[in-house]
């Protein structure tokens, strides 16, 4: 398996990353050597493998459905990149 | 006054609870340095007004029941800190200030701790040489053109440079060992989980943990056991008792198994660090531990591995970036998708988008099967040989790195020799286990090169004693001359 230009732009617009044409090249011909370099793993027989998903032997502890935090409204607003009273503003997504 | 200039974390600690020295003295020296090293470029962010305050504070107060009573502390610029910039070296989250302080950090300012700043690192901690952080290179202490390492190169490089008395990095592939290699300190990354994340800028969530990075193993076990703890904020955070690393620090190694990994024998690799790693290995055997040649044949397959679980992890975490409720937004696009896609596209470095494009490649329809799921495989298979060998054995030696540090730009052009790096690093983070690098010696050019230490899960304190044992028998001095002070 290889990727190609087209490929790397498909993934780039799942990725909501802006490419233009030069690095739409550079970074197709970067994607193909890095996959080349992890496809090493076809080598190994993993069909009897049971996949590791998590390194932590225990399920997630549930917690209390309970607000232990909160009423920093002004503080969370202040980073925002534009705002309006209390809502973040986006560029028009209704027509 | 003694020389804070030859002081570890352990003495300047000592210092302050016998009262021979105040916390603002303290700070104000190591503020000093600081001023005096902006060649280097180790801070992104210094908040000196706030670290003489509660430098001041503390002496008024003068509570000598924590573990670090008045010490001043740099950290990585990757742990959120409450009102104070936090960057994680990107220029997405170039003005972001953060309500919320990271839970290691607070565990640090609970045990007395002062904060001095915010170390440069590698973008999202996605490098291993400083190089792709939006705030410029950081130049390792140990000479003009040299690279410190990374992701935690700031980190390094201020401890080397002593512009912070001990710091806190962090260590997703290397990121924590590799730099202290490269720096000529100690770097511990410990058992997945004995630190909390929580407040951490997330890179791969499976394998990210915080550690200490210090001037030798005494600090490393004090510096560890302020940081960790259970904390019910991050679900993978393990419930147990906090551990007295310092307290039980000793050199009785005797009888303990260690292996050697033949797989570590790699092609090319300089004499030098084959000179290093002998002598290691006459060191533990000479203090009474029984060395044993051992297997883990899948670490070829390591790095492969981390490649497809780190960015497949990094493109789901770093999702939150759109330009929206904090952080850098592009004023280019006409619409929504547009804005997300500028924003993205202006506010991510190159490495960055690397490895959100391969996580998003390995994820998708039709490769998750063939890439992330045979990855999560082989990653089952590169722990089954680690808890295989630690049946039989205590610990692992091995180098930490395959080189010593290398100038700047010297890799940038080649992804894959840039990650090779971390060949020695990676196979650890992917099993979840602890490892310390601790200063082996020099190669031909006077350059450090670290040994690494490697135990099962949650055996910090076994690795941290034969460390303490190899560290007095190595005696390494690293020759630094302050040349940037000119």
């Amino acid at each position: 398996m290889s990727i190609d230009k087209s490929q790397v732009k498909k993934v780039a617009k799942l990725s909501r990353i802006s490419l233009d044409d030069k690095n739409l090249d550079s970074l197709s011909n970067d994607l193909a050597l890095i996959l080349k370099f992890v496809e090493q793993l076809n080598k190994l027989d993993t069909n009897n493998v049971k996949p590791l998903n998590s390194i932590v032997d225990k399920s997630l502890e549930p917690r209390k459905d309970q607000v232990n935090d909160g009423k920093i409204k002004e503080e969370i607003l202040k980073n925002s990149p534009d705002k309006n009273e209390d809502f973040f503003i986006v560029p028009k997504v209704v027509e | 006054m003694s020389d804070l200039n030859k002081s570890t974390l352990t003495q300047i600690t000592n210092l302050i609870k016998t009262k021979k020295i105040s916390s603002l003295e303290v700070t104000k020296f190591f503020i000093k340095n600081i001023e005096k090293a902006k060649k280097l470029n180790t801070f992104i962010t210094t908040c000196f007004e706030k670290s003489l305050k509660d430098a001041k504070n503390f002496d008024i107060k003068k509570n000598y029941n924590g573990l670090l009573p008045g010490i001043p502390l740099a950290v990585k610029d990757l742990f959120c800190t409450k009102n104070i910039k936090t960057t994680a070296g990107s220029k997405i989250l170039e003005n972001f200030i953060p309500a919320y302080e990271s839970s290691v950090t607070n565990n640090l300012w609970l045990e007395g701790a002062i904060i001095l700043g915010k170390l440069n690192c590698d973008e999202f901690a996605m490098g291993s040489s400083n190089e792709t952080s939006y705030f410029g290179n950081v130049i390792n202490p140990i000479g003009k053109n040299l690279v410190p390492g990374g992701s935690s190169g700031g980190s390094a490089g201020a401890l080397a440079a002593n512009l912070t008395p001990a710091t806190i990095g962090t260590d997703t592939g290397g990121s924590i060992r590799q730099p202290a290699s490269f720096t000529g300190t100690v770097g511990l990354k410990p058992t997945y989980g004995l630190c909390s994340r929580w407040g951490i800028v997330a890179f791969a969530s499976s394998l990210d943990q915080a550690g200490p990075m210090t001037k030798n193993v005494e600090d490393c076990a004090l510096l560890l056991e302020a940081m960790s703890g259970y904390d019910p904020k991050d679900s993978t955070s393990i419930n147990k008792k906090k551990e007295q690393y310092s307290k039980n620090l000793n050199e009785n190694i005797k009888g303990l198994k260690i292996g050697i990994p033949k797989e570590y024998r790699i092609d090319n690799m300089p004499k030098e660090i084959d000179n290093i790693w002998n002598k290691g290995i006459d060191i533990l055997k000479k203090s009474g531990a029984t060395i044993v040649n051992i297997s883990l044949p899948h670490t070829n397959y390591a790095l492969p591995t981390y490649y497809i679980v780190a960015p497949a992890e990094a493109s789901s975490n770093l999702a939150r970036y759109d330009g929206v409720k904090y952080g850098y937004r592009s004023k280019k696009g006409k619409n929504l998708t547009e804005m997300y896609e500028n924003t993205r596209g202006e506010g991510f470095g190159r490495e960055v988008k690397r490895r959100v494009l391969i996580g998003t490649y390995v994820l998708s329809s039709g490769y998750y099967d063939a890439y992330y799921l045979k990855a999560q495989k082989v990653r089952k298979l590169i722990k089954n040989d680690f808890d295989e060998s630690f049946k039989k054995i205590d610990a692992i030696l091995t180098p930490s790195t395959p080189s010593s540090a290398f100038k700047f730009g010297e890799k940038t052009n080649d992804p894959i020799s840039m990650y090779l790096n971390d060949i020695f690093t990676v196979p650890v983070n992917l099993a979840g286990i602890p490892a310390i690098s601790i200063p082996g010696g020099v190669d031909n050019k006077g350059y450090p090169m670290g040994l690494q230490l490697i135990a099962k899960a949650l055996d910090e304190q076994k690795i941290l004693n034969i460390a303490l044992t190899m560290e007095k028998a190595i005696n390494f001095k690293n020759s630094i001359n302050r040349w940037w002070e000119n």
